[in-house]
């Protein structure tokens, strides 16, 4: 979110407007009066097009402040409801920029952007005038040097009467970019005040997951009001879930076989009133007992999930042990209290399949069947679910 | 010949002490790769009791290659010191480098990949992926030995499961080599590394090319095969379903506003005149269509 982005614009040195953040009208009146003077009450989501969303105001008081505040906590801006406002100093605008650094995929090094006409959508201006956006690669051992960004700024053509600041402005991203682990610094709007400031008006910053051992402080920037109550149950259980909106659970191994698994079921949904998968499941390789019964417990407790469908590729871990751990899963769901409350299709294929299959068979659990291939399975469990 | 890892090929592996490392290196020995030490630093000197041998470990890349000779070396060691191990392992000279190790800092990555590139000489495979096979060759990674034979058909993909789903269906034909590529951000080789490789490789008649959403990978390598392959390629996509600003497992795995989509990496392997499958199942009939009608 900008607030938070800010923060670490601040730590880092990025020149940023003085503001506060507020989750109430009252707090929002009172960082109205601290700051003084004309204010923007900006709704802290994490989603671009706040202005259009009615999301970003310019109050002249606090009292103005405050009621600016009344009517964009609670918002729904793209799915993402307001619960914080942040109130800054309102500035005058003379110019407007863009910067930023970001991780690119395509060379695998990272890309510095720059455009002296900012404040727009930046993907549109790439598209529709390339040659006003500058792009300079970075390398990822050099990283940027008083040279890159000497470079950066002459690519865009910044003007001589800002260029030392958007030179110190760059330093102090790269310093963001660098330490913080991030894949993305963007400043846009960087702009000129009146009296020549160069300042970020409002920037986005993402940051890496994997590097969050470096960065225990990271763990304060995460949403974990706005996410899905099942999707933070699941983290809790260090489970790969993401709840979607359908009717079918998916439980799988692998992220390209459950994201495969996903669409397979929708193809086979369309057919049968557009059932659609619930969420995206992925247990991993290992796909042991306690981990199945997990995801079994968490998929089965989504309201809007009316079958399941546990689709298992035995590689290194071969089906007859996955057959174990749902047989496994089964008995400490029941030990657990939880009921099997909906039909389960498993397909196991791979190694050992009918070993694993022949153990499923034997157990004779309730309401599971079984499917022997993937599109059959997917059919079976769409059914199921279009049935109820 | 197959691809980047053959029966000649010599492999080390760091971190073989650790139990991941330990338990698929089992698993490498048993499907005949010439495994011929280990690395962990200050464990020098000792070695390691495997089912059908006993393998030396050593304090550091460049011993282990001074002693043994290998050319190849699979890197186990988790997140925090992986680049470290990386670039210890590019300094001794290894052609190949296979990071299996999932999570490591997209930055580490970057800095490890450069700084391969800098060498001239390391490709490095990964990281966060299954590794590579050549059946009946050599196994260099994770990747189940027993699921399918050698044979003519060259596989490349993003993603392990759905590697190890299309090897078996497909385990009447075998393959010359499969790569798993790994599905982070950056990755040491991409489709197109691979794609040159199979096109260059003898023993290749045809390759199956598995993507999945995130980045644009896949429409580079839709335009690398319109001017470069003439082997037939049959493509497969994951993630139709998927959601804009959802990672799906993988790092790498997300749908940024209009980029990344499933149905534009489909479009323009099509317009490359690639068969593209609907489902693995449906991508395994095209390619044995394909087979058979060489």
């Amino acid at each position: 979110m900008e607030y938070q982005a800010k923060e670490l614009f601040g730590k880092h040195g990025v020149p940023v407007l003085a503001g506060i953040v507020a989750e109430t009208v009252d707090d929002a009146r009172a960082a109205a009066e601290q700051i003084g003077g004309p204010v923007v009450v900006k709704a802290q989501v994490k989603t671009g097009g706040r202005g259009k969303a009615g999301g970003v105001k310019l109050a002249s008081s606090p009292d103005g402040a405050a009621e600016k505040a009344q009517a964009i906590l609670g918002l729904d801006i793209k799915g993402h409801v307001v619960r914080r406002v942040l109130v800054t100093e309102a500035s005058d605008i003379e110019q407007e920029y863009y910067v930023s650094y970001l991780l690119d995929r395509a060379n695998r090094t990272y890309l510095a952007m720059a455009s002296v006409e900012g404040g727009i959508d930046i993907e549109q201006l790439a598209v529709e005038r390339p040659e006003a956006l500058a792009k300079v690669p970075v390398d990822a051992i050099v990283g940027v040097d008083d040279a890159k960004v000497a470079e950066i700024v002459d690519a865009a053509r910044f003007p001589a009467d800002v260029r030392d600041q958007v030179l110190d402005v760059l330093h102090a991203m790269w310093r963001v970019y660098s330490e913080e682990d991030a894949t993305l610094v963007e400043i846009n709007p960087l702009v000129m005040t009146p009296d020549g400031r160069v300042v970020a008006l409002d920037g986005k910053v993402s940051l890496d997951d994997n590097a969050r051992f470096r960065h225990p402080d990271h763990a304060q920037f995460e949403d974990t009001a706005a996410a899905d109550p099942l999707e933070a149950r699941a983290k809790e259980k260090d489970l790969n879930y993401v709840k979607l909106d359908g009717e079918v659970g998916i439980i799988g191994n692998g992220a390209g076989l459950v994201m495969s698994t996903l669409d397979v079921v929708a193809y086979a949904g369309e057919e049968l009133g557009g059932v659609k998968p619930a969420n995206f499941l992925d247990i991993g390789g290992g796909a042991s007992a306690e981990v199945m019964a997990d995801g079994l417990e968490i998929v089965l407790s989504d309201p809007d999930v009316r079958s399941v469908l546990v689709n298992v590729f035995g590689g290194i871990t071969a089906c007859d042990e996955v057959a174990n751990g749902i047989v496994q899963a089964f008995a400490l769901l029941d030990s657990r209290g939880d009921e099997i409350t909906h039909p389960l299709v498993v397909r196991l294929d791979g190694n050992n399949a009918e070993v694993g299959r022949q153990i499923l068979r034997d157990a004779q659990l309730p309401r599971l069947e079984q499917v022997d291939t993937m599109d059959g399975a997917a059919r079976r469990v769409a059914e199921l679910a279009a049935a109820k | 010949m197959a691809i980047f890892l053959t029966s000649d090929s010599k492999v080390i592996v760091q971190g073989m002490t650790g139990s991941e490392g330990r338990r698929h290196t089992q698993r490498m020995l048993n499907s005949g790769t010439a495994i011929v030490g280990g690395v962990t630093p200050g464990k020098g000197g000792q070695s390691v009791e495997f089912e059908g041998a006993t393998v030396p470990v050593f304090g550091s890349v460049k011993e282990a290659v001074e002693a043994t000779g290998a050319d190849v070396s699979v890197v186990f060691v988790p997140p925090k010191f992986a680049k470290a191990a990386v670039i210890e392992a590019i300094d001794a000279g290894l052609p190949l480098v296979v990071v299996i190790t999932e999570g490591i800092p997209v930055d580490d990555t970057a800095e490890f990949f450069q700084h391969a590139v800098n060498s001239g000489r390391t490709r490095i495979i990964g990281p966060n992926c299954p590794g590579l096979i050549s059946p009946g060759q050599s196994n260099a990674g994770i990747i189940p030995a027993d699921i399918t034979k050698p044979g003519r058909i060259g596989l490349v993909s993003k993603s392990g499961t759905l590697t190890y789903q299309m090897m078996y269906e497909l385990r009447d034909i075998g393959f010359s080599t499969c790569v798993g590529i790994g599905g982070d951000p950056v990755i040491g080789t991409t489709h197109i590394d691979c794609l040159e490789a199979f096109e260059a490789d003898p023993d290749t008649d045809a390759v199956v090319m598995i993507g999945e959403i995130g980045g644009d990978a896949e429409e580079r390598a839709a335009d690398y095969i319109e001017a470069n392959v003439t082997k037939p390629v049959v493509g497969y996509v994951a993630g139709f379903t998927a959601p804009e600003g959802k990672t799906m497992g993988h790092a790498g795995a997300i749908v940024s506003g209009s980029s990344g989509t499933a149905v534009a990496k489909q479009e323009a392997l099509e317009a490359a005149g690639v068969r593209v499958g609907k489902t693995p199942s449906e991508t395994a009939r095209i390619m044995h269509e394909v087979m058979q009608s060489r």
